[in-house]
Parts: C-alpha cells; sequence; structure tokens
C-alpha cells in the first residue's frame, strides 16, 4: 500500500529519511508509511531557521486528529530553511511523503552521522516487520 | 439549523434596561474616548426567538433524562431533582463570596460539614473543597507533594503513572515540574509490580494510581503497591475518579492512600452541565493538611468562619472557595443516601457493569477477563479483524438505537477501547435493552458492515468531518461575507 | 432515599447471569484486610422531604442581604428569567462533555456562538470553551506564555485582584516561574515606569486587569509598547464581565491574551463559584491556548456541524506534553453567559452604562461626607476607592442594616489603611444608594 521507498536516501527507525543534497545540507521528511500510520495530519508545528538540534532529538511535531508525534531530527545540526508550505497545507506530507511533503532543511554538524543511518532495503525490511507483527 | 447570528435583525431586542434613575452626565465627560469601545457586536433578536433558538439547541442534545448514558468514567448516573432545586435557594445562590461571616452560617456549615462527611466516607484526615474539578484536584494533590517533600529538605523531580491513566494525571504532574514515568500494566491489568519496584527511587516523589483503574478492576495488589511507595518515602497519591465503585466497601486512606481527588459530579450525582462546572476536593493524611489551599472553614464553638492561617499552605488555586453550588448538590445527595445508600449505590454501580460484560462477553473480545468493579471494558478487536468494523462505529452505531455510546478507544492500553460504566440507577430492562442493541450491532458488523461503517443515519447531522475543523479551524463565526 | 431500582428478583436474576453467589463476591478484589467491616460513619438517610426541609432550614441560616456594595472579583447583576429556563434544561445539564458531535450539535453550536460573542467583545479572533474562573484563566495565561515563549519570569500589576495573584503565584511556583509585582502610581494606574525598569528579556507576560482591582480603567496604550518591547506577552485580565460593553476591547489595544471572569453574565455570585473563566488569544496562539475549543465543520452530506477541535492540545492526547491540564470547564455557565448576552443584544451597552451611572452617584454621595475622599484620579466603571476615617466601623454599621459593605484594602494593601473598594451595580436603586450613604454618614 505504501510507496516503495526511494534509494537516494537514509532512513531512521523512527521512520524519517534524509537526503543528503551534496552541500553539506540534508533535506528531511517522514515516510510515507510512517505517514498511513499517522493518518489525516493537520498540523505541522515547524521549528525556527536556526534552530540546533542532535540527532534523533524532536526537531518538530507532528499532529492528526487524535494524535501528536514527535519528528525525530536524522541529523545532528541546524535547522536552515522550512516548508512553510505546510503551514497551510499539511496533508501534502500525506499526499508525498518523499517531496512536496518535507519539512525541514538541516546544515549538518557531523555528515558522518548519515552513515549510522538505514538504507532503503534495511528500511523496508524494517517495515515489512513490523507489518507482519501487526497482523 | 441557522446560528443565532444569522437571526439577528437590527432593532430587535430580547432585553430592556432600567432607566437611569441618578443624576447622569455624558461619558465621555468621564472616560477618555480612546478608550472606550465603538458598537457592541452582539446578535439582536426577541426574547422568543431566543427561547427557541436554544430550545431547538436543547433538542439537539443527549443528556441522562433522554436515555441511558454508559460513557466510561464519567459515571453518568441519574442527578436527582431535590439537588437542583436545593442548589436554587436565593440563600445559597445570592451571596457575595465577601459577605460577612454572620450572613454566610449556612454556607459555611455546609462546606464544614460536606468536609466532615468526605473524609469520614474516605478514610483521609482533612480535605479542600476548593478545586474546580478532578483536573484541578490532581494539580492542587500534585502541588501538596511537592510542597511537603521541599519542606522535608528532598528532591525529588519524577512521578510514577501507569499506562493505562487518564491524561490529566501526566499532564497535572508536568504542570508542577515532574518528570514523568510511565509504569506498564500486567498481564491482568493491574500494576506490573516488578516495574514498580525498579522505577520507585528516592528521586520519586509517588505514583499517582486510579483505583479502581480505567479497566475497572482494583488494583489487587494495592498493599504491596503501597508497601514499595512507602518504603522508598514516596507518596501514594488516589486519582478518586472512579469512587463510585467502593462507597462503603472500602477507604482509600485505610488502604494507604496518602492523597486523593475526588469528582463531585460523577461520583456524588452533581450533574456535569456539557462539560462543567464539576468540583474536584482533595483529601489528605494528617500530615499533610498542613499544606492544603487557603482560605479553610473552622469552626468557633458554634460560629463557622474562614481561616487563612496555615503558613505551609501551598496557597490559592481558585478565587473563593471553590465551585460552592455544585457542592451544596453533593451536599443534599450525601445527606439523602446516608452511610446505606451510598454502600448500596457502589453495590448496584458495580453489580450493573459485571451483568453487562456477563451478557456482551460471548460478542466482544474482553480486555481482561475478570471481576470488574463499576465498569467492563472490551475490545472492538474481533470486529475489526473479521469485518473490518471499528470501535468508532460500532459506537455511531449505538446512537441509531437511541443510546449514547460508551467511553472509546480509551484506556490506550486496549486496542479499540469500549469501556461501558452503567451506574447504578440504571434498571434490568435498560441495561437488557442495551445489550440487544450491542448484540444486534455485532450481528450487523457480520451481515452488514456498511450499515455500521455508515451509521449514525437518525441524527440531526451524519459524521462530521473532523479533519478538516483541525486543518482549517474556524472557532468563532466571521459574520456574513 | 435510594435511587437504585433493582428489585430483589432483579439482583438474584443478574448475580445468576453473572455467576457469583452474592454481591459480597463482586468485591472480593479488595484485599480482605481493607473490606469495610461497618457502614460510614454518616449522618441517617432522610427521605426527599426531610433532606428539603434540611437544605430550607440551611439556607436560612443565611442573612439575605438587602443590598450588595461589593464587587472585587464576584458581581450582583440581575440574571433575566430565560437565562434559567434554558440552563435549567436538562438535555443540557445532564449532558457530559460534547464527545460524541452527532448527538451533541445542540451545546457544540451554543459553546461555537459563545466563542464568537466573547471573541468579539474581547476583541481577540479566538476563544476558548471556558476556563474555571478569571484567576486561573489568567494563571493558565502565565503559563502558556511561560512555555511558549520558554521565559521564566512573570510580571503581574500588583492592581490586579489578590485573589488572582495568589493563584497566578501557586502556578508559577509549580512552574519554577519568578513573579514580580509591579507597583501602582499615584492614578491608582499602572506604574509604567516601574514596568519599564522591570521587565527584561527572561519576562514571558505581564498580567494586568482592566478596569483594574481598585475599579480603574488601565490605559493599555502606555502599557502596551513596553511589555511588547522585550517580547514578553500581555495578558489583559478582567473581573467584572459587564465593562467588556463599554470599554475598549483589549484585543484592539495589543493585549496577546485577554481572560477574565465571566460571572457577570447570567451567572449568580453562588458564594464564589461555580464562575466562568473567559479566556481569549490571538491567532498565533490559536493552537497551544489551554481548554475546549468547538469548530465548525460540514457531515458527509456537507451539511452545517460542530465538533471539538484541535484535541491535540489536550491532555487526553499529548498528556505530558501539554500545556494545560483542563479537562471539565464551565461549560453551562459559558451557556449561561451566551443566554445573557443573546438575551441583552446592543444594550449591554446600555447596561454597562448605568452601572457606570450608578457608581458615580454613590461615588459622588460618599465621597461629599466629612473627611471621606477619593485617592485616585483616573476613571472608573463600576467600583471605586474611598478613604474614610474607619472603614470596619462602616462596614460594620452598613452590616448592621442587613448590607454587603465594602473591601477592606488594608489586608491586602497594608499602606491604604482607610480604603475602602465599592460598587454599585444596576441592582441598586437610587434608594438605596442614599440609604447606604446615609448610614454610613451616622458612623462616628
Amino acid at each position: 500500500m505504501s510507496k516503495p521507498n526511494p534509494d537516494d536516501r537514509r532512513y531512521t527507525k523512527e521512520h524519517e529519511w534524509a537526503l543528503d543534497n551534496g552541500d553539506g545540507t540534508v533535506t528531511m521528511g517522514v515516510t510515507d508509511y510512517a505517514q498511513h500510520l499517522l493518518t489525516d495530519i493537520v498540523y505541522v508545528e515547524l521549528p525556527d531557521v536556526g534552530k540546533k538540534v542532535k540527532q534523533m532529538e524532536p526537531v518538530t511535531v507532528i499532529e492528526s486528529v487524535k494524535s501528536v508525534s514527535d519528528i525525530f531530527s536524522p541529523v545532528s545540526g541546524e535547522v536552515v530553511g522550512v516548508n512553510d508550505i505546510l503551514q497551510d497545507k499539511p496533508e501534502l506530507i500525506n499526499e508525498d511523503a518523499f517531496g512536496e511533503g518535507w519539512i525541514v532543511r538541516l546544515a549538518m554538524s557531523d555528515p558522518a552521522e548519515l552513515d549510522l543511518l538505514m538504507d532503503a532495503a534495511a528500511y523496508t525490511a524494517l517495515t515489512e516487520a513490523d507489518k507482519s507483527a501487526a497482523h | 439549523m441557522d446560528l443565532i447570528f444569522e437571526k439577528s435583525r437590527t432593532g430587535r431586542t430580547a432585553s430592556d434596561i432600567p432607566s437611569v434613575d441618578v443624576p447622569s452626565i455624558p461619558l465621555e465627560g468621564l472616560i477618555d474616548e480612546e478608550l472606550l469601545r465603538k458598537d457592541v457586536d452582539l446578535p439582536e433578536v426577541s426574547e422568543l426567538d431566543l427561547v427557541r433558538h436554544f430550545t431547538e439547541l436543547s433538542r439537539r442534545n443527549f443528556g441522562v433524562d433522554l436515555g441511558f448514558y454508559p460513557l466510561g468514567s464519567c459515571t453518568m448516573k441519574y442527578n436527582p431533582k431535590i439537588n437542583e432545586e436545593a442548589a436554587r435557594l436565593p440563600g445559597f445562590t445570592e451571596l457575595h463570596p465577601y459577605a460577612p461571616a454572620s450572613f454566610t452560617q449556612g454556607n459555611l456549615e455546609l462546606m464544614y460539614e460536606l468536609r466532615l462527611m468526605l473524609c469520614e466516607l474516605f478514610g483521609m484526615a482533612d480535605f479542600t473543597l476548593q478545586p474546580a474539578a478532578g483536573a484541578q484536584g490532581e494539580l492542587t494533590g500534585i502541588m501538596i507533594c511537592k510542597k511537603y517533600f521541599e519542606k522535608k529538605g528532598e528532591k525529588r523531580t519524577r512521578i510514577l503513572i501507569p499506562d493505562a491513566a487518564h491524561g490529566t494525571n501526566p499532564a497535572s504532574g508536568a504542570l508542577c515540574g515532574f518528570e514523568t514515568v510511565t509504569i506498564p500494566s500486567n498481564g491482568e491489568g493491574g500494576v506490573d509490580i516488578a516495574a514498580l519496584r525498579e522505577a520507585m527511587t528516592e528521586a520519586v516523589a509517588g505514583l499517582m494510581l486510579t483505583n479502581p483503574n480505567t479497566l475497572g478492576f482494583f488494583e489487587k495488589n494495592i498493599g504491596e503497591v503501597a508497601r514499595i511507595v512507602h518504603d522508598r518515602g514516596g507518596l501514594l497519591y488516589c486519582d478518586g475518579a472512579n469512587a463510585n465503585a467502593f462507597l462503603g466497601r472500602t477507604r482509600p486512606g485505610d488502604i494507604g492512600f496518602d492523597l486523593i481527588q475526588l469528582n463531585l459530579h460523577k461520583t456524588f450525582s452533581t450533574p456535569h452541565g456539557c462539560g462543567g462546572p464539576g468540583s474536584g476536593p482533595v483529601g489528605v493524611r494528617e500530615d499533610l493538611a498542613r499544606f492544603l489551599p487557603v482560605p479553610r472553614v473552622i469552626r468557633d464553638q458554634d460560629r463557622y468562619r474562614f481561616s487563612e492561617d496555615y503558613p505551609d499552605t501551598i496557597g490559592r488555586v481558585k478565587a473563593f472557595y471553590g465551585n460552592f453550588n455544585v457542592m451544596v448538590k453533593a451536599y443534599t445527595y450525601l445527606k439523602l443516601l446516608g452511610g446505606e445508600g451510598l454502600k448500596r449505590t457502589s453495590d448496584m454501580a458495580v453489580l450493573n457493569a459485571n451483568y453487562i460484560k456477563a451478557r456482551l462477553s460471548p460478542y466482544y473480545d474482553l480486555a481482561y477477563d475478570r471481576m470488574c468493579m463499576h465498569e467492563c471494558v472490551f475490545s472492538g478487536s474481533r470486529q475489526v479483524r473479521s469485518h473490518e468494523v471499528h470501535t468508532l462505529d460500532i459506537a455511531k452505531r449505538l446512537l441509531d438505537y437511541g443510546f449514547h455510546p460508551p467511553t472509546i478507544y480509551f484506556p490506550m492500553i486496549v486496542p479499540e477501547a469500549i469501556m461501558i460504566e452503567p451506574t447504578e440507577t440504571e434498571s434490568k430492562e435498560t441495561l437488557d435493552a442495551f445489550c440487544e442493541a450491542m448484540i444486534a450491532i455485532a450481528r450487523e458488523a457480520e451481515e452488514n458492515p456498511a450499515q455500521v461503517r455508515g451509521a449514525p443515519c437518525t441524527t440531526p447531522v451524519r459524521r462530521l468531518d473532523e479533519v478538516l475543523a483541525a486543518r482549517k479551524p474556524n472557532v468563532s463565526w466571521p459574520g456574513e461575507k | 432515599m435510594d435511587y437504585t431500582p433493582h428489585t430483589p428478583d432483579d439482583i438474584a436474576t443478574m448475580l445468576q447471569t453473572i455467576g457469583v453467589a452474592s454481591l459480597d463476591e463482586l468485591f472480593s478484589d479488595i484485599p480482605e484486610a481493607y473490606r469495610l467491616k461497618n457502614l460510614p460513619d454518616l449522618p441517617a438517610p432522610l427521605s426527599e422531604q426531610e433532606g428539603w426541609r434540611h437544605m430550607v432550614h440551611l439556607a436560612a441560616q443565611n442573612t439575605l442581604p438587602a443590598m450588595t456594595l461589593m464587587g472585587a472579583g464576584a458581581y450582583h447583576h440581575y440574571i433575566p428569567a430565560v437565562v434559567g429556563h434554558i440552563v435549567g434544561r436538562s438535555e443540557f445539564y445532564t449532558a457530559y462533555t460534547p464527545y460524541q458531535a452527532e448527538i451533541s450539535q445542540g451545546i457544540l453550536q451554543a459553546i461555537y456562538e459563545y466563542q464568537t460573542m466573547i471573541a468579539r467583545l474581547t476583541g481577540m479572533p479566538v476563544a476558548n470553551a471556558s476556563m474555571y474562573d478569571g484567576a486561573s484563566a489568567m494563571a493558565e495565561g502565565a503559563v502558556l506564555a511561560g512555555k511558549t515563549l520558554n521565559r521564566d519570569r512573570i510580571l503581574i500589576a500588583r492592581s490586579v485582584h489578590p485573589e488572582y495573584r495568589r493563584v497566578v503565584a501557586t502556578y508559577c511556583a509549580a512552574n519554577g516561574y519568578t513573579l514580580l509585582e509591579i507597583p501602582y502610581s499615584a492614578t491608582g494606574r499602572l506604574d509604567t515606569a516601574a514596568l519599564a525598569q522591570a521587565i527584561d528579556g527572561q519576562a514571558a507576560a505581564v498580567c494586568i486587569q482592566s478596569p483594574n482591582f481598585f475599579g480603574i480603567i488601565e490605559d493599555l496604550r502606555d502599557i502596551e509598547p513596553v511589555a511588547h518591547a522585550t517580547g514578553a506577552f500581555l495578558i489583559s485580565g478582567f473581573t467584572e464581565a459587564t465593562s467588556l460593553g463599554l470599554l475598549k476591547p483589549a484585543g484592539e489595544l495589543g493585549a496577546d491574551i485577554v481572560c477574565g471572569e465571566g460571572q457577570g453574565f447570567g451567572n449568580p455570585m453562588n458564594y464564589g463559584g461555580p464562575f466562568l473563566g473567559i479566556f481569549a488569544a490571538t491567532e498565533k496562539l490559536l493552537r497551544k491556548i489551554p481548554g475546549r475549543l468547538s469548530g465548525m465543520t460540514v457531515d458527509l452530506d456537507g451539511k452545517r456541524g460542530f465538533v471539538l477541535t484541535l484535541q491535540a492540545r489536550e491532555q487526553h492526547i499529548r498528556r505530558e506534553k501539554a500545556t494545560s491540564n483542563i479537562c471539565t470547564n464551565e461549560a453551562l455557565c459559558a451557556l449561561a453567559a451566551s443566554v445573557h448576552l443573546v438575551s441583552l443584544g446592543k444594550n449591554l451597552r446600555k447596561l454597562a452604562e448605568l452601572n457606570v451611572h450608578k457608581a458615580r452617584y454613590l461615588k459622588g454621595k460618599l465621597s461629599a461626607l466629612a473627611d471621606w475622599d477619593l485617592p485616585f484620579t483616573a476613571p472608573v466603571y463600576n467600583e471605586f476607592v474611598l478613604s474614610c476615617p474607619d472603614p470596619e466601623k462602616v462596614n460594620a454599621a452598613w452590616q448592621e442594616a442587613g448590607i454587603v459593605g465594602g473591601y477592606t484594602l488594608e489586608k491586602d494593601y497594608p499602606e491604604r489603611k482607610n480604603d475602602l473598594l465599592l460598587c454599585a451595580t444596576e441592582m441598586l436603586g437610587r434608594a438605596d444608594i442614599d440609604r447606604a450613604v446615609a448610614i454610613a454618614a451616622e458612623v462616628r
């Protein structure tokens, strides 16, 4: 049911993705699998530009009608951009989690951290295991 | 139906104001015009318009007087009319909170006596009646815990809360600056003793335990729970939201609870009024009484008065003395029932819950199969698995059968939870009719799941778009465009 | 009295269905050691008739005042007959919080209308479905400011109601915030120079009240720039709701949160509760404000309807991360306020003006007595401070005549030894006022 996880990026076990932009920054969002679990997203609490985070610390919060979820930063660094369109159209995450629904751009303080994350194959295996556990 | 604003017509009015019978001058001479408002933008309707509007609204609302309301954890019992009549006596409604004590002996006596009755019923040394609702009672209780350790010179930063707890518990703990630590439930829906023992260190202020818990179970190991908490110098806090289960059967104070908050609007039948007002008294053991909020009612010989003379108090959580008018209703209720009536209340509440549990267990999965207290918790998992019918659908279908649905999706540790609290005032016939409806819905889920998923179809509106409401909030009428 | 319907046959049949032999068995999870052997020692139960008699007797232990000259946070106003009739409808008073929207459209729409009227009266874009009372509303406002701005100092005017200040202090202590009181000036208004001096980058909020505890209308035009200079929130409170009918809304004067006591709208004084906490805020704070919100939406057929919305803010979802733990509020009191406001309509302004005139008459008459003075000069609404030789003696004389007198300021403001805070609402006729003045004039 979920869209395939693109090979060009890395994944966390908390269902975030990070795409290396090649200029010392990454773009991050949540996976398509995650948006399914979250159901209809009604609000994204975007962080301020300049906010500093450590790897796997909460960087933002996503709300659905009946839940609130912390979204963790896949890498340490500083927020250098946010997807302002989400203010008005949080549903972009539901519609296009890997593209238009990106959430934050971060300047990495330690690019090596990316290697600690999963590749698409490993992440896909994780979600498959999750799904079968649920049944 | 139209909003009252849409019914407004310029020049209509439902009120008149007495004419000015004292010498007056134009306001502009008294108050800087820049500080005066230009217009009062309120609806203009006749008195009949007003009455029809709100009467029509009332017909789109479901209360206990209309039918069965088994909303778990909310104790929606019948509200005796005598309570309402008593609370409307002008002697109770017309007094200013700062009226001299010589004018208010009746009010003060009522508060004093209510406090004593609660102490006796719950086995506590003292009670404050100040908190306005259960959640504010929790907050008050946790503030007392915090102050207790401050005075002892101990730095305790954590508070333990079982995973089945109401959301108010962790929120109250966090509002007092405590880090909240979740204690998992064990296999039979009680506190996991090993987990409690491990978490209960000297950095922990105490355990907030709802007893009976939100699964409707009395904590069987309560003696051991109390021992573990007390051995490490912690306080055992009872969330008394479910006190309707044990009146006259046991007393939290005897069990070892150090504090308890009550919800008068649940246990003592003061109506909930669509969401309030409530009242959340907090009871404490002897040595915690000095921390209770001020002012407190005391008796000097035969006269009652307020005293502020408690230097260790946590202060005030509310202006004045609490929701006095709610206290009048609870007091009346207690006077009419007495010890015997209260015991029968809990006995019948528990009987009703176990009866529903027994009747429905062939059709719905029980979260835990054991004797319950005042409420029972099912899971709609079977219906999801076999027919893709969710608990929400079952709840909505109950509306078509004329019942208020149970609490759903709570406690969160039970998937697809259906939490049923029948209360003691419902007859066997009502319970049977409700069970028949639930059984019929279970059958519909098999035979015609689409009908259940499409429910309700008999209500003034069908299912509402909550996603739209949250994405594009419209919480105040912008007026005609 | 017994409200349970169970016959002995019912009980027997039900026990059989459950599969237990006795009621006692249902309680077997309670450890033996903790089971009560005897009934609680409460007064013997009364029949309804006896209970009614008892309650009438108890109410009669109170003295119904001939008139009330006290305001100070609770106000004696006329409540139109329609209010009691509407809030007395059991469809409203015997319902729980509207969790099931389809059968709760009545209260949800009523709350939406209430929110709209409060938003209009406060000049703010959003208002919630109510808080416990004005004091806790202000305290929750201060906590919201602290959490939103991540700052830990709250500044509060000394001219805010003393009990509100204590409640704010209690909530601040729990959160580890420091609370600093800002003095009033000789006019009775907030001392803005002192505020400017005290405020810094750690200040989360400046809490004021207008009309303030002395009845004086604050000038938010002077306060707002000082509060906002360091990015703090301006929290503007009120204790007398009917003043909203007269005064320029704090929202139009730059407040970030407007909170206060709504009792003056349709709710009796009830010896101090239940009251009605009003809470309104800027659009920016919409997803952070405490309490419930009714929102307009559509149903499956596209028909207009209402739901409790933005629940992700609240404790039952956000748990320990929620900015407030409030659950039960004062919905029925909000309904009473709504009915009263609809009943008043544009006449709210007229009612407010009448209050000003009555208070001015009482103030003028009393201040003309020998040795009675007006210590403050700034304009007032329906409350004012007077200095007199012996406030306690005057109050005692009024009390003797069945009158609830004024609030002696000394207990909260030691420097104001001879000051009485008085209030006149539309409930006082000219003859009442003349009588109260005559009694005061006799005090030597």
